[in-house]
């Protein structure tokens, strides 16, 4: 198993090269010159040059491409002018908020999911199995930004039973017991649209199993019904529920970035939007590697996962 | 066609989303001709009318523009937009995918790495660094969307072209002399044509959405312009004050979103062969049951088989796997079940305690009784506590008979604490002694394997062991050694037989041949489409078949030692069951066969030797 988890971990590396890769030659294919930018367009072009100079923008491509990943490996993310501060400073002031935003969703979607799916699978063409079958169509076409506004009206203006947005109250708050009143309808809301896609997978995967001699096996021997459910099939529909987890897991990190819109959650997502908005290009390229490789991160973790569930995967 | 139109619309909310959309796309269509008012003209005066208000049937916005015109506006704009992406990443995602998958090797390495590199960013956030490289606008956010879902086509079309590009027609083409060019063109291109299009189909509603949220987040179309997601993003300050504002686009996004999946999810199913013979249905704890009456019981012994009818129902088809089938086990004795696959011997096997995939397997008619106990249509509780218990079963291919994922050893405390409420340990002592009893060698070290560590021979006398669990009165062995070697099998066969006199089990042995039934069993049936065509004692059965094709089926086996044997296929193929002919199954395929044996019921007759034949072999 270790030797398995170090060989994941190897290989991550030339994808995370990949990712700065693609990172830097999106940035790179910016119009215009970073400097007038910076300087405004009254900037002499003797002060335009210097700039260049001093921001290593007179280099080839390749060489800047060096230097920036170099820096990278140094912690080094650049220094975003619009806040000025150092990115990565910001990026990891604001990225506990979206760890626990992304990650509760993430528990939510996929034991809400799961549970969905077999419980339809278990009573295929049932009334249960029907009525989350449509519930799940609805919730994977409806905006996930849209559903947050409505739980906003509904359940903090009409019923206020949550407040409206934030992280934490202004006065008074701080503690957990805050935290779980802000978190809970932008987790659930934000989990929805997951929700609805590993419900329909675990479904599937429970069909396609349930169908297989050794369920039948288990029913030959005695073994109760809601085991051969819960535990032959669902064990081995496990096998294919955990890679959809993994790419889940993606989409809730990234839709994020609505979620913390909508209900004013202080996360990296409404950072990259306002920093995209302001063109602060340090700040967005930093922002995009470091999310990307904590899901690059993610994945070896359902990888293992993976591994660990399936004894016929060579460790 | 016509069939998958039909299939479309038997699917109720597919046919409710094609609808739905239909009204949308045509409304937005009919926009610029509509009687409505500017989309762009404000009016302070008039700010955030509710809806139902004079002249403005959904309201107005902040600025006091009429909500009816910019929803008509915003959803004609979303759906062109929604719709581009999916054509923009469909044809550059698809040729990606066909380069890669028709010229293979490098250019196909490649590509595909760095498909795999765009793949793994989580999604949105790909959109947004093309956006912030780009600027705001809807054209970006347009570019952005398709952009990342180029892989996904990529990916699809590759491995669609894979399989293309490795058929014999390509193959002939580059021999005719073809270039690439038109090969790819003429060969390749309109066979893919159908998958891009569904693939498009079902990745519109998510074009559709991740534009609009752009758009929502201020980074996809910009004022005065608006599509649903960015008239979504301006009422999200008044969305407390005036909800309606938000409503009425959120809710347009809605109903185009699902009734684009719905209908998405209507084609696919409609293609999915599988759905449409119904073999994605789940099998049911039991066997489902529709009998009319019971027959009284006859038959003594330990298992009593009375008459049974076992059907399968598919669509409109009904299969009579088992037709009216009466069989007895006495305690202690081997009976052996013969026939060619699709017979009903299995079936026969599964239906007894109610084991038979249902859906399609339905009971029809028959009793089935276990030391007198009626166990057709007996409650599940009562099956489940027989199951294992007084009736267990052994199964043909032991690799996909035992849980892949659970040691040998849990599968086999688990078979006994169902029946049994032993401590752990126990069920563990035990189950180390039944390895030990099928004569798996270092049974203490075994009991941890998982079955792909287990050779087939060792996976069988698991299999075995797991049915000896609980000392059960009679085992069902289905063709226990058909996927075996030729020396394993013989293994088994003596492991069975010195298992059954010393434990005294009863055994249906079921069979496709007469192999290996003269070593094991006391007594033989023979099954032809659904019935019983020949019974008797082993012995006589073997020196005198009755039936013709019993006497085939018998000559059909190579003898050790036998000389030079012409050994005699039976000519033609077993009936196929949902179409059984009048008369004798195996007139069409027997020599002897005569006008009458195509005619009315031939009835299976005798006492100790029985024959469902009008000219038995033998009698003259």
């Amino acid at each position: 198993m270790g030797g398995y988890i170090l060989k994941r971990l190897l290989s991550a590396i030339p994808v995370l090269l990949g990712i700065t890769v693609i990172v830097f030659l999106i940035m790179a294919m910016i119009p215009g010159d970073p400097a007038t930018a910076i300087l405004g367009s009254y900037a002499t072009p003797e002060n335009v040059a210097r700039l260049n100079r001093h921001l290593g923008l007179d280099e080839p491509l390749w060489r800047q491409y060096f230097i920036w990943l170099g820096n990278l490996m140094q912690g080094d993310f650049g220094r975003s002018f619009a806040l000025n501060r150092p990115v990565l400073d910001e990026i990891l002031d604001r990225f506990s908020a979206t760890l626990i935003l992304a990650g509760t969703a993430f528990v939510l979607c996929a034991l809400m999911g799961i549970l969905a799916g077999v419980i339809s699978a278990a009573r295929q063409y049932g009334l249960a199995d029907k009525a989350i079958t449509f519930v799940v169509i609805l919730g994977i076409s409806v905006p996930s930004f849209f559903l947050g506004m409505m739980m906003i009206l509904l359940f903090a203006v009409q019923l206020r039973w949550f407040p409206v947005s934030g992280m934490y109250s202004i006065w008074g708050g701080g503690d957990l017991p805050d935290l779980i009143r802000h978190l809970t309808m932008p987790a659930l809301a934000l989990s929805v649209v997951a929700t609805g896609v590993i419900a329909r997978l675990s479904r599937g995967a429970m069909l396609e199993v349930l169908r297989q001699d050794f369920i039948r096996t288990a029913r030959a021997k005695g073994v109760h019904e809601r085991r051969v459910i819960w535990g032959h099939a669902l064990r081995a529909a496990m096998v294919s529920i955990i890679p959809v987890l993994g790419i889940q897991a993606g989409f809730v990190l990234s839709g994020a970035v609505y979620i913390e819109m909508v209900f004013q959650w202080p996360g990296v997502g409404r950072m990259l939007v306002d920093a995209i908005l302001k063109r602060d290009i340090l700040l967005v390229q930093g922002g995009v590697v470091f999310i990307a490789a904590c899901y690059v991160g993610f994945n070896i973790v359902v990888d293992v996962a993976q591994a660990w569930l399936d004894p016929r995967i060579k460790t | 066609m016509s069939l998958f139109l039909r299939l479309l619309f038997r699917n109720k909310l597919a046919g409710l989303g094609a609808v739905v959309l239909g009204v949308i796309v045509l409304l937005a269509l009919l926009t610029p001709i509509l009687p409505l008012h500017p989309p762009n003209a404000t009016n302070t005066a008039s700010r955030f009318l509710r809806p139902l208000s004079e002249g403005h049937l959904l309201g107005t916005d902040h600025l006091g523009r009429d909500l009816l015109s910019r929803l008509l506006w915003g959803t004609r704009l979303s759906l062109a937009v929604g719709f581009a992406a999916a054509l923009v990443a469909g044809l550059v995602g698809a040729a990606i995918g066909v380069m890669a998958g028709y010229f293979g090797g490098r250019t196909d390495n490649v590509t595909m790495r760095g498909v795999d590199m765009l793949m793994a960013f989580p999604y949105i956030l790909l959109a947004l660094a093309i956006v912030a490289v780009l600027g705001p606008g809807l054209l970006n956010a347009l570019i952005a969307v398709a952009v990342v879902n180029i892989p996904f086509f990529a990916r699809n079309i590759r491995g669609v072209t894979v399989g293309i590009a490795h058929r014999e027609f390509i193959d002939a083409a580059k021999l005719a002399g073809m270039g690439h060019t038109r090969i790819l063109l003429t060969e390749v291109v309109p066979n893919i044509v159908p998958v891009v299009v569904i693939a498009m189909s079902t990745t519109i509603g998510w074009m559709i959405l991740e534009t609009a949220g752009l758009s929502f987040l201020g980074l996809g179309s910009q004022p005065p312009q608006a599509d649903l997601g960015s008239m979504l993003g301006e009422a999200r300050s008044a969305l407390i004050t005036a909800p309606h504002t938000s409503i009425v686009p959120g809710v347009m996004i809605l109903l185009i979103v699902m009734s684009v999946n719905l209908l998405g999810d209507g084609i696919r199913d409609a293609l999915d062969p599988r759905l449409r013979s119904g073999a994605l249905a789940r099998p049911m704890a039991t066997t489902r049951v529709e009998r009319a009456q019971t027959p009284a019981p006859k038959g003594e012994g330990l298992l009593s088989i009375d008459e049974l009818e076992t059907q399968f129902h598919v669509g409109p088809r009904v299969y009579k796997a088992v037709n009216k089938v009466s069989l007895e086990l006495r305690p202690g004795e081997c009976l052996g079940l013969i026939g060619e696959s699709g017979s009903g011997k299995s079936v026969t096997a599964l239906s007894v305690m109610g084991l038979v995939a249902s859906p399609p397997g339905v009971i029809t008619g028959g009793a089935v009784r276990l030391e007198g106990q009626d166990l057709i249509g007996a409650p599940y509780e009562v099956l489940r506590s027989l199951r294992g218990r007084k009736v267990a079963y052994i199964f043909q291919d032991p690799l996909a008979t035992l849980h892949p994922l659970y040691r040998i050893g849990d599968q086999l405390t688990e078979a006994i604490r169902v029946h049994e409420p032993v401590s752990h340990a126990e069920a563990h002592r035990r189950a180390v002694r039944l390895l030990e009893d099928v004569r798996i060698p270092n049974a203490a070290a075994r009991i941890n394997a998982f079955p792909h560590e287990l050779s087939g021979g060792m996976r069988q006398r698991v299999g075995i062991a797991m049915a000896l669990a609980n000392d059960p009165d009679i085992i069902i062995a289905d063709e226990p050694t058909t996927a075996l070697d030729v020396t394993v099998q013989a293994q088994i066969l003596a492991l069975l037989d010195d298992l059954r006199r010393s434990r005294s089990l009863a055994i249906l042995f079921i069979m496709h041949d007469f192999g290996v039934v003269g070593q094991l069993c006391d007594r033989v049936a023979v099954m032809y489409g659904g019935r019983i065509v020949e019974a008797g004692p082993t012995a006589e059965v073997l020196a005198a078949p009755a039936h013709p094709y019993t006497k085939r089926l018998i000559s059909c086996v190579p003898e050790l030692g036998g000389g030079r044997r012409v050994l005699a296929a039976i000519p033609g193929l077993p009936p196929a069951v949902d179409r059984l002919p009048d008369g004798c199954a195996f007139a069409p395929r027997c020599d002897k066969a005569q006008p009458d044996c195509r005619r009315g019921e031939i009835e299976l007759e005798g006492r100790a030797r029985k024959v469902r034949c009008l000219y038995p072999e033998g009698a003259s």
